[in-house]
């Protein structure tokens, strides 16, 4: 929302990120993260602008997922990772997600600390949301803000608020999702033992510059992941602190996961994890059993045309649920 | 019949050092200052330094504008450093220098000052600050990342253990751990905690038989506040934990090497911008706590003035408290016995409480790994515990006499309304500095000083000690910025947490359930959530205000941006701009305000953003005005303390602002 008298106009907001220009994203996400009845009927026009069918195919960005527990290093990690995406001249957009306060409803957004760039470099963008009420590890506009941002940013990077293992949001909101794990943590280990956690495309153990306890967790997660036969998942060893390690290593991990992926059947996925989720937030539990489940609204995604949006497969999903729409 | 042991010693003690924390502009006004001093019977100096010398930059630098002499004396280079000391025989007198990131480099260059008057560095005495966990914790003036510090730590203490003997090479400080809201254990805890991480990394870089040398060489820097029978207590604690430690962890045995040595600058968190001549009772019962009992009597101490709350202190101002240190010392009879709480049951449980507390506060700071690990444990504790301080001041339950009891009050004939009653450093002195500077470049041998300056770059990267390489690089004639960047360039930059986001949430009241309604209301309205910018422009550290506002502003519901300290006018416009925040609160306490806010209000304009803007600190009523008729929405002082009302007030003007109407 801005000052009464200038309402945000979604459309052109929209077609200026598809003409990838950056100085509308901060306008774009006040939008996509605003609740007010006119705020969503314009971010629909917004969102329209950037479907497949308005660009001609899947978002150019790359979309990468950083979670992992509070603490382990994700936004100092972000800080050295962006600064190797711009040395290689790509565009970078942050949407962090930090914890709201139960009690308050208020949020402290300190990832922004971390992220240090320079101030006149138009070509880093870094927002910060509060999770809200949600579980899943992002907050209510993630999903909307990164499918905006890919279509004007080289990356989109999202970084979860980082509490456990329930933090399933992400892996289908992103084209490829790291899981930060910190030395001498176990965490990650036991989860991913215990087939708690689904196997990240790329693990990365943070403060190399620990010295042993990294080297002792790097070769824990190889012994894990070798056990549950998931040798080609790459485990990145980095130091974030300056001198900087291990970054170039993981820009590789991530740029080869990216490419062996099929991008189109991931962001279809995407799409339809996104309108299940927006279709949730709007009709709650009962609207999923008047869909016939959580099972059966994914049967029915899977059917619809794979060039939809995200607002027609909700609006779909509400036509099949008519009771509740 | 035992004879009772005679309570006065044969002869007065000798009085503790009396030094006044000074300096301001540039070496000569800070020299002139020094000698006026020194001439009232101040027996030692203390080295005030801007901020820009404090961490590392030159008068030109982007970060240096509206700091230079600010806040102390602006020493650039060795000839800063000569005309500084003018006239003062360096090998009698005993300099401490409020100095950390940069110490190695102002040492040095205060070594080749004192060559220049031929005076040998084995004569000099006194003490570089050099305390760099504290200055994350809770100072702010820090440069590099922490393990590269602790190296530059470690490599003045070996370096001044063989070459400068007399002189304290670094100050633990326990002071300023208060400052931002430590509990006395807490204040214990982590100023031996951090000795331990100090000590532990010289160990590794002298022998094993220079360690009792060493561990006489670590000095305190301490506070005291208004509570001084549990403050006197506090130090006898740690003389205590200090001996056990020497002696345990460390082997050492000689009496002489263990004894807890410290120096004082007295509460000043506790003073008071309302009814400020209130903070004279408060300073000098301070000043008590540290010199009343013999067995834990400081070396040295400063006091802070009357007016600490509204801005810096005249000469005058220095004076009266130079004086109650003399009146303590030569009127009054503390120096004439021995120690007074010598088997005084109450003294003895009341240290062994604070003993207690603090060894259970040591041993989690152990287990995040030692005081260098456990910096952003620390930070959020110091949040929290001020977060309860400003509660308890806020609710009553602390009286604060003359600010939340007792507030009425005839008209002060000390002045104020409109008066000024602090000292002005002139604005003209940023200009001088870097016309001087320029010249100072122009005027040395180039070549020598890159040369300088590369060896200290090879230095950087290995593991030789960094002295010799930064005393050669003084002589050269490099500057305060050329040594720091250098350094910068091998070792990288560092933000310490701000500790914020742990801290607990207050306490729920009505009045802040009912902000809390007013903030769903409005958020309502606008339609997401109202988002806050606390910003901190500038090199000002000062940074307990900007934390206690964003913490009570999340409790109010808020979401909150904070960045921590030393943002350029620049990032908070971006910030603010790419966060899409409805309102921007900013914090200046250094005096840098008048350059810095509007410096901001441009970068927004440039920005095309129209964001409200508040702002708080030490702000004189002149300033207050000036900065709101350049568009600055309300201006908040010390003496606003209730921060429920500051935030219920930053609401209302997001509600005008956004033509949300007002609640019925
Ligand atoms: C505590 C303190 C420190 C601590 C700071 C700890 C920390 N992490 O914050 C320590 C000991 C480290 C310190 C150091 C220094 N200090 Co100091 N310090 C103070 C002191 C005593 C209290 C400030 C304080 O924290 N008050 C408690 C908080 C809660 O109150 P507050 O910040 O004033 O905030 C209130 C309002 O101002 C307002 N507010 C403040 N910020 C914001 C933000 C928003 C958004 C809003 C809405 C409101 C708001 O609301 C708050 C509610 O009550 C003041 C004097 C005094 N009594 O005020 C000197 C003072 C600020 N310090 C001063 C100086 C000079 C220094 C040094 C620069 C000295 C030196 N030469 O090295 C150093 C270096 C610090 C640095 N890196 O910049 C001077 C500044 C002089 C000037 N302005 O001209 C002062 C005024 C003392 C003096 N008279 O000389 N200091
Ligand atoms: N030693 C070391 N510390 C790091 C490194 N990366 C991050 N940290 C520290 O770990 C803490 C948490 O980092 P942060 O990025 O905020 O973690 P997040 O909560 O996962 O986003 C901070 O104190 C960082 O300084 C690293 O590579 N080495
Ligand atoms: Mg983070």
């Amino acid at each position: 929302m801005t000052p009464a008298g200038r309402a945000p106009d979604g459309a052109e907001l929209g077609a200026r990120l598809r003409a990838r220009d950056l100085s509308a994203a901060p306008a774009a996400l006040n939008l996509l993260e605003s609740r007010a009845p006119e705020d969503r009927r314009q971010a629909a026009a917004l969102l329209g602008q950037l479907s497949p069918a308005a660009l001609g195919g899947e978002a150019s960005a790359h979309v990468v997922g950083i979670t992992g527990p509070p603490g382990a290093g994700k936004s100092t990690l972000l800080s050295a990772l962006a600064a190797a995406w711009r040395a290689q001249g790509r565009t970078v957009a942050v949407l962090a997600v930090d914890p709201t306060s139960r009690r308050s409803g208020g949020a402290l957004l300190g990832d922004r600390a971390r992220i240090e760039f320079d101030s006149h470099d138009e070509g880093v963008f870094v927002r910060s949301t509060a999770a809200g009420e949600r579980l899943g590890g992002l907050a209510p506009a993630t999903r909307a803000a990164a499918e905006a941002l890919a279509a004007a940013y080289d990356v989109v990077v999202i970084e979860t608020v980082g509490v456990g293992q329930a933090e399933t949001e992400v892996a289908d909101a992103v084209d490829t999702v790291a899981v930060i794990v910190q030395p001498a943590s176990g965490d990650v280990l036991q989860f991913l033992k215990a087939g708690v956690m689904e196997i990240p495309d790329v693990l990365v153990v943070t403060k190399a510059d620990l010295g042993k306890p990294a080297l002792a967790t790097v070769r824990d997660l190889r012994a894990a992941l070798r056990s549950l036969g998931a040798d080609g998942v790459p485990v990145v060893s980095v130091s974030s602190l300056a001198p900087p390690s291990g970054i170039e290593d993981l820009v590789g991990g991530l740029e080869r996961h990216r490419a062996a992926l099929d991008l189109p059947g991931r962001r279809r996925q995407a799409r339809r994890a996104h309108a299940l989720s927006d279709f949730l937030a709007e009709h709650g539990e009962r609207g999923l059993r008047a869909l016939g489940g959580r099972r059966e609204a994914q049967r029915f995604l899977d059917q619809q045309d794979p060039g939809l949006d995200v607002a027609s497969l909700t609006a779909a999903l509400e036509a099949r649920a008519p009771e509740q729409a | 019949m035992s004879e009772q042991p005679s309570p006065h010693l044969p002869e007065p003690d000798r009085p503790w050092l009396m030094r006044t924390y000074a300096g301001h502009s540039n070496a000569k006004a800070s020299n002139e200052l020094y000698r006026r001093n020194l001439a009232k019977g101040q027996t030692g100096l203390s080295v005030a330094f801007d901020l820009p010398t404090q961490t590392g930059y030159d008068p030109d630098h982007e970060l240096a504008r509206g700091e230079v002499g600010k806040v102390g004396v602006s020493v650039a280079h060795r000839g800063d450093m000569a005309t500084l000391m003018d006239g003062i025989p360096l090998d009698q007198m005993n300099t401490s220098m409020t100095i950390n990131a940069t110490a190695a480099w102002l040492l040095a260059l205060y070594i080749v000052a004192a060559e220049e008057h031929e005076v040998d560095q084995q004569a000099l005495q006194g003490t570089t600050q050099n305390d760099i966990i504290k200055e994350f914790l809770a100072r702010g003036t820090y440069a590099f990342p922490p393990a590269p510090s602790m190296r530059l730590t470690a490599d003045m203490v070996a370096y001044t253990v063989e070459h400068v003997p007399r002189w304290n090479p670094i100050n633990i400080c326990s002071y300023h751990l208060q400052e931002a809201g430590a509990t006395p254990v807490q204040e214990i805890a982590y100023a031996l905690s951090n000795a331990i991480a100090v000590l532990d990394a010289v160990r590794e870089r002298v022998s094993e038989d220079r360690m009792g040398r060493v561990f006489a060489r670590i000095s305190f820097f301490v506070n005291a506040g208004v509570r001084f029978v549990e403050e006197h207590a506090k130090l006898r604690a740690m003389a205590t934990l200090w001996e056990e430690l020497g002696r345990e962890r460390y082997g050492v045995s000689d009496p002489t090497h263990l004894r807890f040595r410290y120096g004082v600058q007295v509460n000043s968190l506790g003073l008071t911008e309302s009814q400020p001549e209130n903070n004279v009772q408060r300073i000098v019962l301070e000043a008590l706590a540290v010199t009343m009992g013999r067995n834990a009597r400081a070396r040295a101490i400063q006091l802070p003035a009357w007016n600490e709350a509204l801005g810096l202190p005249r000469p005058w101002d220095q004076q009266w408290s130079l004086r109650i240190q003399q009146v303590l010392a030569f009127e009054t009879d503390v120096l004439e016995y021995a120690d007074i709480f010598e088997g005084s049951r109450v003294m003895d449980a009341l240290v062994q409480e604070l003993i207690e507390g603090s060894r259970a506060e040591m041993e989690v700071v152990v287990d995040h790994g030692g005081a260098v690990e456990a910096v952003p444990y620390m930070k959020a504790a110091l949040v929290d515990s001020h977060r309860e301080r400003v509660r308890r001041i806020e609710s009553g339950e602390q009286v604060v006499v003359g600010q939340n009891r007792f507030t009425e009050t005839e008209p002060s004939p000390l002045g104020g309304d409109g008066e000024v009653q602090v000292q002005v450093v002139d604005p003209a002195i940023e200009a001088e500095q870097v016309e001087a500077l320029a010249r100072w470049r122009s005027g040395r041998d180039g070549q020598a000083v890159r040369s300088a300056l590369a060896a200290l770059a090879r230095v950087a990267e290995g593991e030789e000690n960094i002295m010799p390489a930064t005393i050669a690089a003084a002589r050269a004639g490099a500057t305060t910025g050329e040594w720091a960047q250098t350094l910068r360039d091998v070792f990288g930059e560092y933000r310490a947490p701000t500790g914020v986001g742990e801290a607990s949430g207050a306490p729920d009241t009505e009045e802040l359930d009912e902000l809390r309604d007013e903030v769903a209301r409005v958020s309502e309205a606008l339609g997401r959530r109202i988002k806050l910018l606390v910003g901190k422009p500038g090199l000002d550290g000062h940074s307990n205000g900007a934390e206690q506002i964003a913490v009570r502003a999340r409790d109010a519901g808020i979401e909150v941006v904070y960045e921590g300290i030393r943002l350029t006018p620049g990032q908070i416009a971006r910030s603010a701009v790419q966060e899409g925040v409805h309102v921007i609160g900013l914090s200046i306490l250094s005096g840098s305000h008048m350059n810095l806010i509007p410096d901001v209000i441009t970068a927004l304009g440039d920005a095309g953003a129209q964001v409200p803007i508040v702002v708080g600190g030490i702000i004189p009523e002149a300033d207050a005005e000036a900065l709101g008729e350049s568009g600055v929405a309300a201006v908040y002082t010390p003496k606003d303390f209730d921060l429920t009302r500051i935030v219920r007030d930053i609401v209302a003007l997001v509600a005008e602002r956004h033509g949300v109407t007002a609640q019925a």
